[in-house]
């Protein structure tokens, strides 16, 4: 047992201390290197730690096949960058003569205005905010232009449609890039405010004036949101949404203003829980510099004693990925009480009853997402 | 140290225990298993393969397991999975072999993004490859499996990998699946060849394992340079039809059908370049191997001079 304990400590020291101090890796035995690459492959920052080692000009400096694990991370995000700046322009070319701001958010903002989270960030899909008012429209016109809708059940359509704050994914008919279509942040359902007008108005042009991003305070509030708010029970909270953020605040934390607005911003956004949690926990686990009047003037935004030493807990349980060997039971029902936590703040409690009773009802039956392994054609992958 | 110099028991330990580690080629693999019916044959189809250093990083950690919770009890299963992760639905225990050797190609494809996956079978001689692009049903493993025994070197019946800084290609000598009648054909033609238990029923039909010849397996660090494109087509009681294929055509045909073509992007495209320019390329229909694999020696032979 206590040789459990301790390999689950090594592992998340390993992955720790790979992101904040990429410099000794070289230092590294063979066998932290093999546990380092199964948790951060789990944690999604393979491509990050490649990135941190170029920058230090490092990379030749690993093992052999280390370096071929996080080239081969490389070429995929490479290539996923690729994707999704030209998916980007496609949808220009779609929604030509639309006079609707196009707001990039999370990865696809971070590549196209090129800070720093892209470095070595992996890329899912286009994600975009845009006035709800104009949805419909949009989505007709990209549907004649060769996008289709993706098929879901009619329970998750209308879930989506009539509960959530984006449309149900779009995807091009010959290109396998997935496009979400948001019209504010968080579920209309949501306890949280999320009336998005003041988001448009204070997004940024880039050099393109047809798309923005968000301001930096939002896009950072944004992506705390997104992190303590989407949880997926099996995943937990996603470590990678977290070393954004760091990113994000050790970029703008240099420009004047900053910090002094980011706290009021939160606070008017309703936004000031996820904050506080957001920079407590990037400052804990990632060393992220933050003035200590940011902290103090958040104070108030913390939890009572009993939920905040409790949080306190599950967090790091839920953002970690642990051993890939000796999954913890702890860590499960953290990630589990996160994400109950999650929808519990995304939906009113009758709501929350129904949907989450439909989740466990399709678990029972079977529809799992898991794919059967023979009939998966090796190529699509 | 190979996986012949443990014993049974050792080999099941091992499974069960910490892994048991496997090289195939450019790749290290810990095996974990808690099912005694693959111990067995994991320990007699493995049974060459070399164990890496003890030291060396492991690529890949893979298990095929019973399944947690109370599906154990309900169906004898086998689930797949690496680092942890159980992504796909699970086997039927019987087919847990093959499950497991279909999960490497599959980690294989999904992640050895440092290489160029050319969907091919490969094969060489007096150190020039032969590589077969084909999409299943072309009898690709079948040709594939009569030339490395007849006096070819396996390197692979699935992946064409193409090291990026010197393209050459690099062997990863694994199991042969054979399906359906390719089994009865190999028996018939080399009935000394190390075919494993038939697998019935799989989601592919009949499956069985043809261990590849000691000596590829034994050079399975040893790459080879690309000389020959042949695309392979089995077509009942059809004539021998070896015949030369322009080169613009041969290259649409395996960039097309490589497994990672688009993530390389412009590395793939100058590795594809570079291959077919090393190699002259052909199209092959075949109906007997006994005309086929003399035909291609011949090509060999004519290099030799």
């Amino acid at each position: 047992m206590a040789k459990v304990a301790s390999e689950r400590l090594r592992a998340r020291k390993l992955l720790l201390d790979a992101l904040n101090t990429p410099e000794t890796l070289p230092a590294l035995s063979l066998a932290d290197w093999e546990l380092l690459l199964r948790v951060a492959r789990r944690a999604r920052v393979l491509g990050r730690l490649e990135s941190a080692l170029d920058h230090a000009g490092l990379l030749g400096d690993i093992p052999p096949r280390a370096a071929a694990h996080l080239r081969a991370a490389r070429n995929v995000i490479a290539h996923r960058k690729t994707l999704i700046s030209w998916e980007v322009n496609r949808l220009l070319w779609a929604l030509k003569g639309i006079d609707a701001p196009l707001i990039l958010l999370k990865g696809t903002a971070y590549l196209l205005a090129d800070l720093p989270p892209a470095q070595g960030r992996i890329f899912a899909d286009v994600d975009l905010l845009v006035p709800e008012e104009l949805i419909v429209e949009i989505e007709e016109r990209l549907v004649k232009r060769g996008w289709f809708k993706t098929e879901i059940d009619p329970y998750d359509d209308r879930y989506y449609r009539v509960w959530m704050h984006e449309i149900p994914p779009i995807r091009h008919q010959e290109r396998g890039t997935e496009i979400d279509i948001h019209h504010r942040l968080l579920p209309k359902t949501s306890h949280l405010a999320s009336d998005p007008a003041p988001l448009f108005a204070a997004a940024r042009p880039l050099a393109d004036p047809r798309l923005r991003v968000l301001a930096p305070a939002d896009m950072i509030l944004h992506a705390l949101v997104h992190l303590f708010l989407e949880g997926d029970p099996d995943e937990g909270l996603r470590l990678r949404d977290l070393v954004d953020v760091h990113d994000l605040l050790c970029h703008h934390g240099q420009e004047p203003g900053f910090w002094a607005s980011l706290v009021p911003r939160a606070r008017a956004l309703g936004f000031q829980r996820p904050l506080f949690y957001g920079l407590h926990h990037a400052q804990r686990l990632l060393g992220t510099p933050i003035p200590p009047d940011v902290l103090r003037d958040l104070e108030d935004a913390a939890p009572a004693w009993p939920i905040s030493k409790l949080m306190n807990r599950l967090i790091p349980l839920a953002l970690l990925p642990g051993h890939p060997d000796h999954p913890s039971r702890q860590a499960a029902l953290a990630r589990w009480l996160i994400y109950v936590r999650a929808h519990w703040l995304r939906m009113p409690p009758g709501l929350l009853v129904k949907h989450l009773s439909h989740k466990a009802w399709l678990r029972v039956r079977g529809f799992r997402k898991r794919v059967d392994l023979a009939q998966l054609d090796l190529k699509q992958q | 140290m190979n996986v012949g110099d443990l014993s049974r028991r050792e080999t099941g330990e091992r499974l069960a225990g910490e892994g048991l580690p496997l090289q195939f080629g450019p790749f290290n693999l810990s095996v974990r298993s808690d099912l005694d019916s693959f111990a067995a044959y994991a320990h007699q189809l493995y049974e060459p393969y070399p164990l890496p250093d003890t030291t060396a990083i492991c690529d890949f950690h893979v298990q095929i397991s019973a399944p947690r919770g109370l599906r154990r009890w309900l169906r004898r299963q086998a689930c797949f999975g690496v680092d942890g992760q159980f992504p796909f639905a699970p086997y039927t225990v019987e087919h847990a072999f093959p499950a497991l050797e279909w999960g490497i190609n599959w980690c294989v494809a999904t992640r050895a993004h440092h290489l160029l996956l050319l969907h091919s079978a490969v094969v060489e001689r007096n150190g020039r490859a032969i590589l077969f692009p084909a999409s299943p049903g072309d009898g690709k493993s079948t040709l594939c499996t009569a030339l490395v025994h007849s006096g070819w070197r396996l390197l692979s019946d699935e992946f064409g990998l193409v090291r990026p800084e010197d393209g050459m290609l690099l062997p990863i000598p694994r199991l042969i699946p054979l399906k359906n009648e390719s089994i009865e054909v190999i028996r018939r033609f080399r009935p000394e060849a190390v075919i494993g238990p038939p697998f019935l029923k799989t989601r592919k039909g009949t499956v069985a394992h043809v261990r590849p010849p000691l000596d590829s397996i034994r050079r399975g660090q040893e790459p080879a340079r690309p000389r020959w494109l042949i695309f392979p087509r089995w077509v009942a009681n059809a004539p021998l039809r070896l015949e030369s294929m322009p080169r613009s055509q041969a290259f649409l045909m395996v960039a097309t059908n490589a497994f990672n073509y688009e993530v390389l992007d412009e590395a793939a495209f100058r590795l594809v370049a570079d291959v077919v320019r090393a190699c002259d390329c052909y199209s092959l229909v075949y109906s007997d191997l006994n005309e086929a694999i003399p035909a291609l020696d011949e090509l060999s032979n004519a290099m030799d001079g």
